[in-house]
């Protein structure tokens, strides 16, 4: 009884994964039209992937760096580390979360895999976080922070951010089609998400209370914290902290698959 | 006739709709109807209990007036809907002709959007790159490749879409009024190709509102009428009892 049922799990488990496999072409060109129109009419193009974090980071730091100046040293590299994946998370679920409604009209007219428009959108973000992996790299050189063989281990936060992100994106997706609101509540829910990530203070400077649920829950802190150690102070992340980044991920990505493909069949009534 | 299986089979297909007035697509009315316990959904049917049988290599109209549940089931044997009751099986690759060039994204040019187009219709880029000169010329758009598509007329990003989408000898074909656009020497072009898909074994469905098309094309037909099937049979037997009870 039990070995049919998973016999048969890993049937639709394979299937699924077939016809991602037929449509891999169509994720591939999603993501290419995603970043080519980004850039497309600008003279500097893709280089904006790497000047525009880059620029932030700049008025960002010049913000605040006399605020924590005696608590964190290299500021700019501090704040970059946290900047870069936050902005990735960010804009990356934004795009994400209206990708079904618009391509709203295609949807009525051919049938594509649903969940294809998401994986795209956080896909091409992550293309673009690559990219401006460059932008790192020369904010590493220009503050004289030295590099280490721990740092060619970004890729073990990269995937666990990715996979986190896909599993947020399908579930603001699915929502998304359903109440509107949830773009306006999402938006407001970011802004408070950035303030309590530490991205641009030390989390020493908060009080206890609210640190200790930043440490626990908030899964941004997870990567952030990570990406630290690798980039910023050039050591192994504690294990606690991998294994909690890779928990939410798995988490995300069964809420966010869970409830897309529980409703992809009304989508249709209500684009 | 020669009977070679069957390529669609629609079985007691009913699909329902959320009528638009009583969308609820945000939380404060959600809220409102929740305590109002109006929540029931409004529910519209536009198809009920429709059954037939295509078989492979014949070709079949669908008629009826407007409104009457067409373009919604060959949405359901296209697979962008899913029947709320009954089953849909096709047994082959399907072309979907509802709208020519749904997805062309108007900032692309046409050579980036006959690949988007191409993999949107469930083809790998090979297969697009191998085809790519015959799309193009049947399209006759040599001249505007590289140009982005929203600067195209309706017509040529008509042409564009029939081209990329007739390009793959499908096993079924499903052809929804769209041959009203383009110039009459599109319109035959189209035409001919479509006969020349025929001989070579593709499966059509095809809604139109020329009976005289649907004659022409089609042997056998179905009448819809608001969602009931009024007749399924030969098309010239149909096409005349709608005509008749149309009174033209």
């Amino acid at each position: 009884m039990l070995g049919k049922s998973v016999v048969l799990i890993m049937k639709v488990l394979k299937d699924r994964v077939n016809r991602l496999w037929c449509y891999r072409d169509l994720l591939k060109h999603l993501v290419m039209k995603d970043l080519k129109l980004k850039y497309r009419r600008s003279v500097l193009g893709y280089l904006w992937s790497v000047l525009n974090p880059l620029l932030i980071m700049i008025v960002i730091s010049i913000v605040f760096s006399s605020m924590f100046k005696r608590s964190i040293e290299n500021y700019p590299l501090y704040l970059f580390t946290g900047q870069m994946l936050f902005n990735y998370m960010n804009q990356s679920t934004h795009t994400a979360l209206s990708a079904i409604n618009a391509n709203g009209a295609l949807i009525k007219k051919a049938y594509v895999p649903k969940y294809i428009f998401v994986f795209a959108k956080i896909t091409s973000g992550m293309v673009d976080l690559v990219f401006s992996l460059g932008a790192l790299i020369i904010v590493m050189v220009f503050t004289g922070a030295g590099f280490s063989f721990t740092n060619l281990l970004f890729p073990v936060v990269l995937v666990q951010l990715y996979v986190f992100c896909l599993g947020l994106g399908l579930f603001l997706a699915q929502a998304n089609v359903f109440f509107r609101d949830v773009t306006y509540i999402y938006n407001a829910v970011t802004t408070a998400w950035m303030y309590l990530t530490p991205i641009f203070y030390p989390l020493e400077s908060l009080p206890d209370q609210v640190r200790w649920f930043i440490e626990h829950l908030n899964p941004m802190y997870f990567y952030v914290g990570q990406f630290r150690d690798i980039i910023y102070y050039q050591q192994l992340p504690s294990s606690g902290l991998i294994l909690a980044g890779c928990i939410s991920a798995l988490v995300m990505l069964a809420i966010g698959i869970h409830t897309f493909v529980k409703r992809q069949h009304r989508f249709i009534l209500y684009i | 006739m020669e009977k070679k299986g069957i390529m669609v089979d629609v079985d007691h297909v009913t699909i329902r709709f959320n009528l638009a007035n009583m969308k609820v697509d945000n939380f404060k009315e959600y809220c409102i109807r929740l305590l109002k316990k109006e929540l029931m959904f409004q529910e519209f049917l536009a198809v009920k209990d429709v059954s037939f049988k295509v078989g492979r290599g014949e070709a079949w109209g669908i008629i009826g007036n407007n409104g009457s549940g067409k373009s919604t089931i060959l949405k359901a044997i296209s697979g962008i809907i899913k029947p709320y009751r009954g089953k849909v099986t096709v047994n082959g690759s399907i072309a979907p002709l509802i709208e020519l060039g749904a997805g062309f994204d108007g900032n692309l040019t046409a050579r980036e959007n006959i690949f988007l187009n191409g993999c949107i219709l469930g083809h790998s880029e090979k297969y697009m790159k191998e085809h790519f000169d015959e799309i193009v010329d049947f399209a006759e758009l040599w001249d505007f490749l590289d140009s982005p598509i929203k600067n195209f007329s309706s017509g040529m990003k008509a042409r564009l879409g029939f081209s990329v989408a007739t390009s793959i000898r499908p096993d079924l074909l499903i052809v929804d009024e769209i041959l009203s656009v383009g110039d009459i020497k599109f319109k035959k072009k189209c035409q001919d190709r479509i006969a020349e898909m025929r001989e070579n074994g593709t499966t059509l469905l095809f809604v139109s509102h020329s009976m005289a098309e649907v004659q022409k094309l089609c042997t056998h037909a179905v009448w819809l009428d608001k969602g009931v099937m009024r007749m399924c049979g030969l098309a010239d037997e149909v096409c005349g009892a709608y005509l008749e009870e149309n009174g033209t």
